[in-house]
């Protein structure tokens, strides 16, 4: 069984700007897959386009390079059909939220056992910068003829409105941290959301490493930097939804509403929102279909000898005059 | 015996037991033994506009619709209104006789454009715009009336079953006006009460009032009235006939083909078969553990084609099913599963279009759009069918394409198929075979390349979950692990590859599953799809008078079987064209496959099916030298 994180690699180029965030990103999902032994022939990467759409290039598992905003259909038709698969699905803050922000609010709503990843660095990169549904409003990035006119969406709160049942944040420049969030996320019975702070060193001028670790916010007393980043765990926040009562959902989805509302100077990371009474939808199907897990689509045998063994006598026999 | 070739309407507002209605007459034929050929008509809406179901019964096998109505039943004045007017001079209506004072103003429903040609017309006849005015009409021409208490009936019903309630439930003239129609039209009572039963299996109260509801109005109507001129006869059942309508024909043959995946989205004419397959998503599997499919109701169109994609992507059989505004939005995943040569199928309800269009009625308009849509030059499969019976045939073929040539096929059907009721030979499960084609089950430790080069184009296929065979894919250009690449030599590699399962297509797929020979002759028609059963039947009405007319039925429509059919008409003089659409799609294929025109077109774009009756009049015409070069059909309401 694979366990190293260079089995989890290819020898594809990558072919990211120098200083990338994506790096961190890639690095952090071999890493986590290493970590957890998880087959190479039963995972799979999904991405979007764009530049994040690259990753599933990278890792040696099975790489499905989507549509632009498309990654979530696809990933999800794969997990239904066979449920065995680990499916991180991986775009775009464009991707998800601009273009696919239809099918991020629909796949809350199903919570299929998977993960999505969000890169989120407030440019379209790879169009050469232009804002995209994440980029504050007001704000001039450096290719903006114009400061941005449109507000931000908040990735963590549509998560949370849309139904995703763990809803995380983290930091490509902190991939410890960043893996330790991919195996949570993976782990979780349900649907996650991983917003991953992502500067993009070519197009985003403003959100930069350097402004994250807050080089622009000097200490008068100390003369150090104040980092923005910081870590939920480290004040005892607690994201878990323990009990299943309308009153404990309120409190943990308010706080972590609360929290998703935090910027400029204190950036909150970590798992935010976690909920695994709220049932996954290969539940719900298994509800319907009790042997759907141990004879999902994918492996069902649908011929012998090149004939149909499919019986629909009995629904001929009823339409029978 | 004298052959049996009737027709019955019967029209109501949406929502109220029209399509019960129908199914209940259509049941009781059937259940005599008859052979049934029945089409829904209805508008865009939920309750209140206008819909109707014209049920045309014979003893022997028919295929479409006539022009003209044998009997009309209707307890609702707008269906007086929009078809007295198609009951033969012999035919009959049967009405509610309370209705007679209703004036053309006070039914809503009756659109200004109808309303209109109806008040001219009987103005014209120094009739008054009312129901009465309709019926004096219909009278003098030699139709029969009977006027029919269809309120004074329930009233009777609410004091013989002492349930007062009864007295209001208009739900039930529906099965009145059928009970009522059987009487008429001289067929026994019990397979009547035996069809009223089916219709209402699941709600077994509501079955048994309605069963006397039933009977009481049959005795009625026999006591108080002769035989109708017409008169059905029980024959000989053939114990192998189904009573079928058009959707369930591609759900069954899904079924049976092995499809375990289906993602859609609602839209009219498509989303009853995915009803039905959820209605179905358990089944039994010879010698296996039960089987399932997953319906998954998607988000959009875009959504379903994503999420087929997927699902295909791990060796499942899968595919959605849509109408033309759903298949615009498939357009750019087509491409992916295109340049990834995923296997996928596509069901195709073609309706009116452009845009919403007509939403409910029919049309074959998107035949061009099917074969071009998506940008970029990448492959697929174009298959169409003729009828349900094809319909359930032709859909497990399209799986086989789908994997032989790990191509994207899109199955045209539409809504003709799709809404029509009609008694066939059960479809036979043994008679399907399953090609799966280069999919693989199990790969060796070793370099597996998903676009390893074979000489017909078609590489050994992986799938999600399989040890050893690990691949990439992506909608940029790739190469032949599947990595972007940008190479110009794997561009052309990759792009002769796609390209040549075409070709290979067109080498294996077999010679009648490309087109149908229904016979040649010096003029033969060249068509497509839901058109076939008109020609059939209109062609069968020609050869009495002995007029030959050959026809050619094209099935695969991309790629287009260029040789096979021009082999097939080379002994033909004159080539008549005849689809349901404004621009003549297939001719337009035609003209630019074939090293000849086309000579005659006949269209029709009214969002109503082609009767055999008026396809009749036009080919005659054509043969009789006295036809426009495009002849535009337009019966129906």
């Amino acid at each position: 069984m694979a366990s190293s994180m260079s089995d989890y690699k290819t020898e594809v180029h990558n072919d990211w700007c120098p200083g990338c965030g994506d790096f961190g990103i890639v690095n952090a999902i071999q890493m986590a897959l290493a970590e957890m032994e998880v087959p190479r022939h039963k995972a799979a990467i999904f991405s979007g386009v764009g530049c994040s759409g690259k990753t599933s290039h990278y890792v040696n598992v099975y790489g499905v390079h989507t549509l632009h905003g498309r990654v979530l259909p696809f990933a999800q038709g794969a997990k239904l059909a066979n449920p065995e698969m680990t499916i991180v699905a991986a775009g775009g803050d464009g991707d998800g939220l601009g273009i696919g922000a239809g099918h991020f609010v629909a796949a809350g709503r199903r919570n299929v056992d998977m993960t999505y990843l969000i890169f989120n660095n407030a440019v379209y990169g790879l169009t050469k910068g232009q804002a995209s549904p994440t980029l504050k409003l007001g704000l001039k990035t450096k290719s903006l003829p114009e400061p941005n006119v449109n507000q931000s969406v908040n990735p963590i709160a549509l998560a949370i409105a849309s139904g995703f049942t763990f809803v995380a944040r983290g930091y490509a420049y902190d991939v410890r941290q960043l893996k330790d969030l991919i195996i949570a996320a993976i782990k979780h019975r349900g649907l996650s959301f991983l917003d991953v702070l992502q500067p993009c060193p070519t197009y985003n001028d403003i959100n930069t490493r350097d402004w994250f670790a807050g080089m622009d916010n000097i200490d008068e007393i100390t003369k150090k930097p104040r980092p923005r980043i910081y870590k939920l765990e480290d004040t005892g926040y607690d994201p878990v939804v323990h009990i299943d009562s309308p009153e404990e959902e309120n409190v943990k989805l308010t706080q972590a509403l609360i929290k998703s509302n935090e910027w400029d100077d204190k950036i909150p990371t970590g798992i935010f929102y976690k909920n695994e009474i709220i049932a996954p939808y290969d539940e719900r199907i298994a509800d319907r279909i009790p042997n759907y897990i141990e004879n999902p689509p994918a492996y069902q045998e649908i011929e012998s000898k090149g004939r149909s063994i499919t019986d629909i006598s009995k629904i001929l026999d009823g339409l029978s005059v | 015996m004298a052959s049996i070739d009737l027709t019955w309407v019967i029209g109501g507002p949406q929502g109220g037991g029209v399509e019960s209605a129908a199914n209940i007459f259509a049941g009781a034929c059937a259940g005599c033994g008859l052979q049934i050929f029945g089409k829904r008509e209805y508008y865009s809406n939920i309750k209140g506009e206008h819909s109707y179901f014209g049920v045309r019964i014979s003893d022997k096998k028919i295929h479409s619709n006539v022009t003209g109505i044998n009997m009309l039943a209707a307890f609702d004045a707008e269906t007086v209104f929009r078809h007295a007017d198609d009951v033969y001079n012999d035919g009959a209506i049967v009405y509610e006789s309370d209705l007679e004072h209703i004036k053309t103003d006070e039914v809503p429903t009756l659109d200004k454009p109808f309303k209109t040609r109806l008040e001219k017309q009987l103005l014209s006849k120094n009739k008054s715009p009312t129901i009465q005015g309709v019926l004096e009409i219909a009278k003098e021409r030699g139709v029969t009336l009977y006027p029919i208490s269809f309120k004074t009936i329930l009233s009777t019903l609410a004091d013989e079953m002492k349930n007062p309630a009864i007295r209001g439930m208009f739900r039930m003239l529906n099965v009145l006006s059928v009970s009522v129609s059987i009487g008429l039209l001289g067929l026994p009572p019990d397979t009547l009460l035996r069809s009223v039963e089916g219709v209402f299996a699941s709600k077994p109260k509501i079955a048994e009032m309605n069963k006397h509801a039933a009977n009481y109005a049959y005795n009625f109507a026999t006591a108080k009235y002769q035989k109708f001129k017409y008169q059905l006869t029980k024959i000989q059942k053939d114990p192998n006939t189904i009573l079928v309508q058009g959707f369930q024909s591609t759900g069954l043959g899904k079924m049976a083909a092995g499809c375990r995946f289906q993602s859609y989205y609602p839209i009219t004419p498509a989303s009853d078969e995915s009803v039905f397959l959820e209605s179905h998503e358990t089944f039994d599997v010879e010698n296996n553990r039960p089987g399932s499919t997953i319906i998954v109701q998607c988000e959009d169109e875009i959504s379903a084609i994503g999420m087929l994609i997927g699902a295909a992507l791990t060796g499942t059989r899968a595919a959605t099913s849509t109408s033309g505004p759903g298949f615009s939005l498939m357009a750019e995943a087509l491409g992916w599963a295109g340049i990834n040569e995923v296997p996928i199928v596509v069901t195709l309800y073609q309706r009116s279009g452009p845009s919403t269009g007509l939403p409910t009625r029919h049309g074959q308009d998107d035949l061009l759009f099917a074969i071009h849509a998506g940008h970029g030059d990448f492959p697929r499969i174009v298959y169409a069918s003729g009828d349900i019976e094809e319909g359930f045939y032709d859909t497990a073929k399209c799986f086989n394409f789908a994997e032989m040539y790990q191509i994207p096929v899109i199955h045209m059907m539409d809504k003709f198929i799709a809404s029509t009721v009609a008694t066939i030979k059960r479809f036979d499960p043994t008679k399907i075979t399953i090609q799966r084609g280069k999919l693989l089950q199990k790969i060796d430790d070793g370099e597996y390349k998903r676009f390893t080069p074979s000489q017909d184009g078609v590489s050994p296929r992986s799938r999600l979950g399989l040890e050893n065979g690990i691949f990439w894919n992506t909608g940029d250009e790739s190469d032949i692990e599947g990595h972007i690449s940008e190479d110009p030599e794997n561009r052309i590699y990759k792009m002769d590859k796609r390209a040549r399962k075409l070709e290979v297509a067109l080498e294996t797929i077999p010679k009648e599953d490309q087109a149908v020979n229904h016979g040649i002759s010096d003029f033969c028609i060249v068509s497509w799809g839901s058109t076939k059963g008109p020609i059939l039947d209109a062609i069968e009405m020609l050869r009495k008078e002995n007029y030959n007319v050959g026809f050619v039925q094209i099935k695969l429509l991309n790629p287009f079987p260029t040789n096979h059919i021009t082999s097939l008409l080379q002994n033909t003089k004159t080539i008549i064209d005849v689809e349901a659409n404004h621009s003549a799609q297939l001719g337009k294929l035609l003209n630019e496959n074939l090293d000849r025109k086309v000579d005659y077109y006949i269209v029709k774009y009214t969002g109503r099916a082609m009767t055999c009756s008026e396809l009749y009049d036009s080919i005659k015409k054509i043969m009789d030298g006295k036809a426009q070069k495009r002849e535009v059909l337009s019966y129906g309401v």
